[in-house]
């Protein structure tokens, strides 16, 4: 094929399509910018930006998650930005999206510390995603808030890396004391994600609570992200009558479980964890009133909390949003605001350099030493192993409102 | 078609024995192979764990996979769509290894240090010793998935190697110390240490490997031991009408290379922190027979080159990271109906072909200009 | 001991349902490897675009009077679902197929062309371009796509395409559908779930035996279907001929028949059934779809018609009832000896490479042994 030998046939296929792509990559270069939206930070923070990385999924099966903590996120940097940032420096946000893929997000974690010079960097939520990002910030030594991952793992990779929420082996607690004691189950089953670390965490560690209070799993069940079928596992379940189905799975996920298990004649409520948080959530069990009506999450923040700053903070994401704060959002806008409390202990560095490795050193041992600080999900304290100790709240879903049913204290 | 069969004529009847020519060539790809390792390592803006080195190394795995998939799709001929599970294989083995076996290897690994982790003996075995493992357990699995699955041509054949390699990857998705979460964290953290110690892949290690696999494969297109492989390609009937066993020539291939596909998965477990079951899908799987399509099923020269610009093209074109995945499958298409055999078809490259792809641009201008020369 | 056979009859509804979802699409696979001997590998991918056609026709549906949710609009979505995922067979055939058994340039060059321009537009318009510079890079990409693709054509050479290339092009064409989906432009990787479009009481009972009507509505749906595939294909004239392309092609076109035609129609039939299925899994089960959501149910579907015998219509719709029921089954009962339901997308695999290697020619095909 090509070029015959000896006798000119006119260019090859090879040739020409070597050729195309030249031609392309010449027409490509070669052709000007339109003048790019140099988006100088407003307000009346002027001096050099401070670079921080955010990382998330902005689009994938848990699109919403970083979709929402970015959301939280822009509006806590605009309101630093507005104050004054940091000591007359605007916080800049970098965001890179990871696809929901977690060799994706090691990339572009690793692209973040390496190429982009960033100071710290905000995320991830899920906690299969931090866990494999986690240790590029940790050699890296850039100081890395997790606003929303509550599996124990994520922390445990190294100093650097802090997280801005609760833990699972609380969180599992909270559920099954919540479940044992406000709704009076005694057997239980549950439905993980085989293949999620936060999944499989929280079964864990709920098992753990439930029983130790006096409760019996009477079934386990597992099922894979994007099945589309649970009607075996729900009619196994079934046959063993349960008071309570915990599904602490990702919001995907949980409407058609709760739709076939519905179908199958379970009757007790759901049960689950902060993966539920989605404006999404509802539409999968067939919209408000469908299968998941009255159905149960633990979570890091109800909207209606009145705290007169978790109220201020909604009123502003409704009027810059248009819609309420999901705890994805708060968690966005805490850990922002945990990174730029503690950037202001640390002070201006000395030699303006907000990214040299001592700079870095200072912040992460001023993060560490957070205490006390009032977010809009509540007081954030670091713990020695860089997990901060809060509260849970249990919300109720009700039409396409999530309830405050109640909080289960550390 | 002068190039289809090129034996190495040269090397048979030169002076110096095959042995010494052996010794040599390794110790002097070694010594080059440590001295660049130095210099990546050292050198200012590619640091330890830094997004160069990363690309680095991809690159290096991307060829090996290619270059060893080649020996089954491109110089057998037997299409093969589910390497990955021998990938994972190697990847978990190694992981299980190193993370179990760790107090026992890697105590003595210096915890923070900027150099090459072979400057110690130490660590130089363990790599070795680990990679062989994981390459023996990968060929094992390829030998018991190739036995059965050779027996069937064309489609089937890459039907079959597809439901094995799903096989593969539910299992090890199963296994306990795997099972739904991100697994083997800390593979290179000795004990309790935080997990900031370096991955013990590197630079040396992946591109002696590289080196390795390629010779592999030029001693197969070159020899005449090798020719019984492009036989089975060329036409399998004719070849068991020769005497040849076909049927051990494709599972001798398909051996050899899950092998090397094992021992990249290896080097990739060891350049990562943790392992997570999503970098093992069918779609990475499909990455790297794009990549053999695309460089030209049979040609060592051609898959490498491929495999390098279909990883760094990707990282260079980041900023339009979500098009990628639309242009790849694009481009296989466009090759398919435009030029099956992949760019380089079954030629190498060499002096000859870059002469004729000059030539192919240079002779009409020749013409051109012979024609105005006759004619003033 | 009546909870257990209860339990068990139940279990069996799940495996009939969901295995007619799979003999739906597995007859696609099955029609099309037998007019071709070609995997279309992107079938899958049109059962995906018969889910989104869905969403897309209910939306439509729904602003003319009351339409959704009722009967007349229930068949109605049914009816675009099917007629949108034929027209993305069909293009599939004609734009990426089809080049490689004729000289055609004209399909594949707008087609893959089209594609390549919009990529380059949106390429150059995401590195910051002026607006005419994107235009022009993007027409750039066509024309340049074109005149390989047409230059490709005029010199194609008909002998040496080979199954291999066919092959490669259709993991391509499924890879590209899927990708392609992902873009935010298009559909974007956000999960979507579907709309009810029709209302029906959640049980119907036959006496003391209670279904859900979902179990019915499928079945009867895809039986309905199934039948009329029959029909078509043993007693129509259109039937015939794919019959006869199927056994010989190049018989068939002595015979006068215009094989380019039948294959078009093959693909539009089995892509049509593919969007029914489509149509349906999200609306009965519930569960959200993305652009990948072909890819696992495409290749059960794909075992499920080897296993039947590919190229054999009947066996393709055994198949995909065996396939469902085993993956039931083994989901509802492999815990008991220690199967856990992990395992259950592995079940479809395990039946594959049984299948292959033991009888390779499935329950019904015939294996044509190789002539030299």
């Amino acid at each position: 094929m090509g070029m015959n030998i000896g006798r000119y046939q006119g260019a090859g296929s090879r040739t020409l399509i070597v050729l195309s792509g030249l031609a392309i990559a010449l027409v490509g270069s070669g052709c000007a910018n339109k003048s790019s939206d140099t988006s100088t930070p407003s307000g009346s923070a002027t001096g050099t930006p401070i670079n921080i990385g955010e990382y998330g999924s902005m689009t994938g099966s848990t699109a919403t998650f970083g979709v929402d903590t970015d959301d939280g996120v822009k509006l806590a940097v605009a309101q630093i930005n507005g104050a004054g940032g940091i000591f007359g420096h605007p916080l800049k946000i970098d965001l890179r999206d990871d696809e929901g893929k977690p060799d994706e997000a090691l990339n572009v974690v690793k692209l973040m510390v390496s190429q982009d010079k960033v100071t710290a960097v905000l995320g991830e939520v899920a906690s299969t995603r931090s866990i494999q990002a986690a240790p590029a910030c940790n050699s890296a030594q850039v100081p890395m808030i997790s606003p929303s991952s509550t599996n124990p793992a994520v922390t445990q990779v190294g100093p650097y890396i802090f997280r801005a929420c609760f833990i699972d082996p609380f969180q599992g607690t909270a559920a099954a004391k919540f479940a044992y004691n406000n709704l009076k189950a005694r057997k239980a089953a549950i439905m993980t994600e085989a293949t999620s670390d936060y999944s499989t965490g929280l079964t864990k560690f709920f098992t753990d609570g439930f029983t130790k209070l006096g409760g019996t799993i009477v079934n386990t069940e597992t099922y894979s992200q994007g099945d589309i079928d649970f009607s075996a596992q729900l009619t196994t379940i079934k046959a063993e009558n349960p008071d309570i189905l915990y599904v602490p799975g990702y919001y995907g996920d949980i409407g058609p479980i709760a739709v076939q298990a519905r179908k199958v004649g379970l009757t007790c409520p759901l049960l689950g964890g902060d993966g539920w948080d989605s404006p999404k959530l509802v539409e999968g069990a067939g919209g408000p009133g469908g299968a998941l009506e009255g159905s149960y999450f633990t979570n890091h923040y109800s909207p209606t909390n009145p705290a007169p700053l978790t109220q201020a903070f909604v009123a502003n994401y409704k009027k810059t949003y248009n819609t309420t704060p999901d705890s994805l959002a708060a968690m966005g806008y805490d850990a922002t605001g945990v990174l730029a409390d503690a950037m202001k202990c640390v002070g201006n560095p000395a030699d303006g350099d907000f990214d040299s490795a001592d700079y870095r050193k200072k912040l992460r041992d001023a993060i560490a030493a957070t205490s006390g600080f009032q977010g809009v999900t509540g007081k954030i304290t670091m713990g020695p192993d860089r997990n901060p100790v809060k509260p849970a709240v249990v919300l109720q879903i009700k039409g396409t409102d999530y309830n405050y049913a109640a909080t289960i204290n550390p | 078609m002068s190039t289809l069969v090129k034996t190495n004529s040269k090397a048979q009847s030169s002076r110096i024995p095959v042995w010494t020519r052996l010794l040599v060539g390794t110790l002097v790809t070694v010594a080059i192979l440590l001295g660049l390792n130095a210099w990546i390592e050292s050198a200012g803006f590619l640091n330890n764990n830094s997004y160069q080195e990363g690309i680095i190394i991809d690159c290096g795995l991307a060829i090996i996979l290619a270059v060893s998939l080649n020996l089954v799709n491109g110089f057998t001929g037997q299409f093969s769509l589910g390497h990955i599970g021998f990938y994972m294989i190697g990847a978990y083995l190694a992981a299980a290894l190193a993370t179990y076996g760790h107090y026992k290897f890697f105590s003595q690994l210096p915890v923070d240090h900027t150099f090459l982790p072979i400057s110690t003996l130490h660590s130089a075995l363990p790599i070795l010793g680990i990679c062989l493992a994981s390459g023996l357990a990968a060929a094992l699995a390829g030998f018991f998935v190739g036995l059965p699955s050779l027996r069937l041509k064309g489609d089937y054949l890459a039907i079959i190697t597809v439901g094995f390699s799903q096989i593969i990857l539910v299992v090890i998705r199963n296994i306990d110390a795997v099972k739904g979460k991100t697994s083997f964290i800390g593979i290179n953290a000795p004990g309790d240490v935080f997990i900031s110690t370096p991955h013990l892949t590197s630079f040396f290690w992946v591109y002696l490997c590289v080196a390795i696999v390629v010779w592999v494969s030029y001693s197969i297109r070159f020899s005449n031991h090798g020719l019984a492989f492009l036989t089975v390609r060329d036409d399998e009937v004719a070849a068991e009408a020769m005497g040849i066993n076909t049927t051990r020539i494709k599972v001798l291939a398909f051996v050899l290379s899950a092998f090397f596909t094992g021992v990249a998965g290896a080097l990739y477990a060891l350049y990562q922190t943790s392992l997570s079951n999503d970098a093992f899908t069918f779609q990475r799987g499909i990455d790297s027979v794009v990549m053999v399509v695309l460089g030209g099923l049979g040609s060592i020269s051609g898959v490498s080159i491929a495999a390098v610009l279909l990883t760094v093209v990707p990282e260079v074109l980041r900023a339009i990271e979500q098009y990628r995945l639309v242009v790849y499958p694009l481009l296989l298409i466009i090759l398919m109906l435009a030029r099956p055999q992949g760019i380089f078809g079954r030629e190498e490259l060499s002096w000859t072909w870059i002469k004729g792809q000059v030539m192919i641009v240079l002779r009409p201008i020749v013409r051109l200009l012979s024609r105005i020369r006759t004619r003033s | 001991m009546h909870n257990s056979v209860n339990q068990l009859v139940s279990q069996l509804l799940n495996g009939l349902q969901l295995g007619s979802l799979y003999a739906l699409i597995a007859l696609g696979y099955t029609m099309v490897y037998g007019v071709l001997k070609l995997i279309n590998f992107a079938h899958g991918d049109v059962y995906m675009v018969g889910a989104y056609a869905g969403l897309g026709s209910v939306f439509v549906f729904s602003h003319l009077h009351h339409l959704i949710p009722s009967p007349i609009g229930a068949v109605l979505v049914l009816l675009s679902a099917m007629l949108i995922a034929a027209l993305v067979g069909l293009i599939i055939e004609i734009a990426a197929y089809r080049p490689l058994r004729r000289r055609t340039w004209i399909a594949p060059t707008v087609v893959i062309g089209g594609i390549s321009g919009f990529i380059g537009w949106n390429i150059s318009n995401d590195l910051n371009r002026t607006p005419v510079s994107c235009y022009l890079i993007g027409a750039a990409c066509f024309i340049a796509v074109g005149f390989i693709l047409w230059s490709a054509a005029k010199r194609r050479s008909l002998t040496t395409g080979t199954r291999l290339t066919a092959l490669i092009t259709a993991i391509g064409v499924s890879l590209l559908i899927e990708n392609f989906c992902v873009l935010p432009q298009i559909f974007s990787a956000d999960l979507r779930f579907s709309q009810p479009i029709v209302q029906y009481p959640e049980h119907t009972s036959f006496g003391s035996f209670h279904m859900e009507t979902d179990t019915l509505v499928v079945f009867a749906v895809s039986l309905f279907l199934m039948a009329i595939l029959t029909y078509v294909v043993a007693k129509t004239k259109v039937g015939m001929a794919i019959r006869a392309v199927s056994f010989d092609a190049e018989a068939a076109a002595l015979m006068g028949i215009k094989t380019d035609r039948i294959i078009a129609s093959t693909f539009a039939l089995g892509s049509a059934l593919a969007g029914a299925a489509g149509l349906m899994v999200p609306e009965v089960t519930h569960s959200s779809f993305s652009p990948t959501a072909g890819v696992i149910i495409g290749l059960k579907a794909f075992v499920a018609a080897v296993l039947g015998g590919i190229g054999n219509i009947p066996g393709a719709m055994i198949g995909g009832l065996i396939m469902g029921i085993a993956e039931t089954m083994v989901a509802a009962y492999g815990p008991s000896i220690g199967i856990s339901t992990d395992y259950r997308d592995a079940v479809a695999f395990c039946i594959l490479v049984l299948i292959l290697i033991f009888r390779p020619a499935g329950l019904f095909g015939r294996f044509v042994p190789e002539k030299v």
